[in-house]
């Protein structure tokens, strides 16, 4: 697992999961279909994602096909930072 | 009972002494063979002669009786005319005769609020009645030959045998749909008798329940064509009719002014029958977001009203949160009981004891936004690519800053409609279902055993009428508003409860039964004009209102929620329900993942919507589990079988 997608998986579980275990969580799986965020979730995880990997994201890519699950969280952060697996 | 009749004379006496609250002005107790009455008496109609329990002239029947009939002076005048005798000017003594001339069929004459136990000595049978919306509520419970029953819970509690359990089921109904799902209460055991029913039962039998009124709605584009302009006055003349019946009374009658719609139409309405010196009384927030004094001053001084207005702040609603727990008897998500809580000790204070509100317009003309979410919804779906359609949901929530900020993209991956979704009754409702039910995680291990494999939705879908499928959209939705909602939340926990709290009665002349079939019959586009809310209310209303407020728009009424548990104002032993070693004691939540909860709702003053209902959720079952059960759940509350009890 990249640090990324732990890092990532360790987020959902502390503020979306209230400490729940993440790791059983598909990476392809929607985060909103599982329910774990909605509205309010998305800003928070974007200010996670700015912050944490030192990305700038723009309105337009606030959408689903950047966010809604952990592969392509994963995948959006890269093409946004390359260097954030060693961030 | 087995007991003699001085042990059943205290059991009662406890049972009314529980619920004084409801029935400051006096008490009285009655045995006659297998059946004892107890009642507390608000005097608002005939204080001279009106006590209760009531017996007939002939002293076959007896009643005691919570609540209005409205429509009692026409039904008294009626049946004199047919000979019969009165022997007071009370609407008790009107229910006793109307019985004696129909029997139990009585109660389709009946226009009002009531819950009642009529005790006919003649045919040895009980009978209780609840009004047909579910604004007085009416529990029972049965062990073994014995049925007890009171307008609350806690007065069932004072009846040997009679044990408060938290029913974990109704917990997991709450935790989804914010209301237990009528018969089910919050606690195991205990039944409420839903809305529009009676139950009958003769000595020695069991229970019989039936259902007298059920709400009904033209089959979708089989509602003819209503002339716009002539179907409003119609309803401008029912509502001014629901409201004068809804003066009645020995005492002075106030208002609630909100500064909404509704409540502006009631107390216009209110005024014009009365002339000057109507009292009216509001909440103001010390939040800008939640506050509407502007458009109370504003109408309080159209109208010319005597207005009281009390500010509420975090802190308040903090230390009324215990009391409105115990009130209301079950665990709530939102804070917005307190308010009014604190409001009808105002309106005590002030020397009134009964008010008339505007709640109930919105269910029944088309007012919620979940309404207008829904026609979206669908309007979405239709077109399931579209970057435009998504973006009319923004306009659904003004108020709302994170849905402002969202993409479309995300607002239809939020409110979006599968195929499977656009099938299910529940549509309408859905995404509150969902959103709501993410408080359920917070659930124990054993919460989550007990309730494993049960569905809420599940148990609303089964409920609905066979014609519901043949219904319009907006009438599916509003009969969802209506059937469970209104009463299992609106008219309990946020209106009964907190009312009689202090002694004060509500009344809702959007709730006349008349006004709820009429408007039951109107073409939903006369209620949900495009995206206008309660369009044939405003159009036949304006004249009566000023410009600004027959314009405005809805705004939803809320109360600070966060804040009353962490803020600076908030009561540090609110904070402490949330302590893990509470928690844990209780059973019923997750105390590592509730003490994330409440890290984060110190943190952050942006909580999301399950996390607020979570934390009110988690705060009301605690003080409701501490005030009734004891320390902690008892071991037979923690076993499976709760799951399917009731």
């Amino acid at each position: 697992m990249s640090s990324t997608e732990s890092a990532l998986r360790a987020f959902i579980a502390e503020n979306f999961m209230y400490g729940g275990d993440a790791t059983a969580l598909a990476a392809d799986r929607s985060l909103i279909e599982e329910g774990l965020i909605d509205s309010t979730g998305v800003l928070e995880l974007v200010s996670f994602l700015e912050e944490r990997f030192a990305i700038q994201i723009g309105d337009a890519e606030i959408v689903p096909a950047n966010l809604d699950s952990i592969a392509a969280i994963v995948a959006f952060v890269a093409s946004k930072n390359p260097a954030a697996e060693a961030a | 009972m087995q007991a003699g009749d001085a042990d059943r004379r205290a059991v009662l006496e406890r049972m009314a002494a529980a619920i004084v609250h409801r029935g400051p002005d006096g008490s009285g107790v009655l045995i006659d063979g297998p059946c004892g009455l107890a009642h507390t008496r608000l005097s608002i109609v005939d204080l001279a002669t009106g006590a209760q329990p009531m017996t007939d002239a002939g002293e076959s029947l007896a009643i005691s009786f919570n609540g209005e009939i409205f429509n009692y002076r026409e039904l008294r005048a009626d049946l004199i005319a047919r000979g019969f005798v009165f022997r007071t000017t009370s609407d008790t003594e009107v229910i006793l005769n109307l019985y004696r001339a129909m029997g139990p069929d009585c109660v389709a004459r009946l226009n009002g609020d009531f819950a009642f136990a009529l005790w006919d000595r003649a045919e040895g049978r009980l009978m209780l009645a609840r009004d047909r919306i579910g604004v007085r509520p009416l529990f029972y419970a049965r062990r073994g030959p014995l049925l007890a029953f009171a307008s609350e819970m806690k007065s069932l509690f004072a009846v040997p045998g009679i044990e408060a359990e938290l029913d974990l089921v109704a917990l997991d109904q709450i935790f989804t749909t914010w209301a237990p799902i009528a018969p089910r209460t919050g606690f195991a055991g205990i039944a409420e008798l839903p809305p529009g029913h009676m139950l009958l039962m003769s000595s020695g039998g069991a229970p019989a329940i039936r259902r007298y009124w059920s709400l009904n709605f033209p089959r979708a584009g089989e509602t003819p064509h209503q002339d716009e302009r002539a179907t409003g006055e119609e309803l401008r003349a029912l509502l001014a009719d629901a409201t004068r019946i809804r003066l009645r009374a020995d005492v002075p009658v106030g208002a609630y002014l909100s500064g909404g719609l509704d409540s502006c139409v009631v107390a216009a309405l209110a005024r014009a029958k009365v002339g000057a010196g109507l009292r009216t009384f509001s909440v103001t927030f010390e939040d800008a977001e939640f506050d509407e004094s502007a458009f109370q001053k504003t109408m309080s001084r159209a109208l010319g009203t005597r207005h009281l207005a009390i500010a509420c702040g975090a802190g308040d609603i903090s230390r009324a949160m215990p009391a409105v727990a115990a009130h209301g008897e079950r665990a709530i998500l939102r804070t917005s009981p307190a308010p009014l809580f604190l409001l009808s000790g105002a309106v005590r204070n002030d020397g009134l004891k009964v008010v008339l509100t505007g709640e109930g317009a919105d269910e029944v003309l088309g007012g919620y936004d979940i309404f207008k979410e829904a026609k979206l919804r669908r309007f979405v779906a239709r077109q399931p690519g579209s970057e435009r359609r998504p973006r009319l949901l923004q306009r659904l929530y003004p108020y709302l800053p994170r849905v402002q900020s969202q993409s479309p993209q995300f607002l239809a991956a939020f409110f979006g409609a599968s195929p499977a979704d656009l099938a299910d009754p529940l549509f309408s409702h859905l995404p509150r279902y969902r959103t709501t039910s993410r408080a359920r995680m917070f659930f124990s291990a054993e919460v989550k055993r007990a309730t494993a494999g049960y569905d809420a939705l599940d148990e609303l879908r089964a409920g609905l009428p066979a014609e519901f499928a043949r219904w319009h959209p907006l009438s599916q939705a509003q009969y969802l508003e209506t059937t469970h909602l209104l009463p299992g939340y609106i008219l309990s926990s946020q209106g009964d409860r907190v009312a009689m709290a202090h002694g004060v009665e509500g009344r809702f002349p959007f709730l006349d039964h008349r006004v709820v079939e009429f408007a039951a019959g109107l073409h939903p586009e006369l209620k949900l004009k495009g995206l206008k809310e309660k369009h044939i209310l405003r159009t036949a209303l304006k004249n009566d209102l000023p410009p600004e407020i027959a314009r405005r728009p809805k705004q939803p009424y809320r109360a600070p929620e966060a804040g009353v548990f962490f803020g600076p104002e908030a009561d540090p032993a609110l904070a402490a329900l949330f302590a893990p070693e509470t928690l844990a004691d209780g059973g019923l939540f997750e105390p590592a993942a509730v003490a994330r909860l409440a890290a984060k709702a110190q943190r952050t003053s942006s909580l999301g919507f399950a996390e607020n209902a979570a934390l009110v959720g988690i705060a009301t079952a605690e003080l409701v589990r501490r005030r009734f059960c004891g320390p902690s759940l008892t071991a037979s509350a923690r076993a499976p079988r709760l799951a399917r009890s009731v």
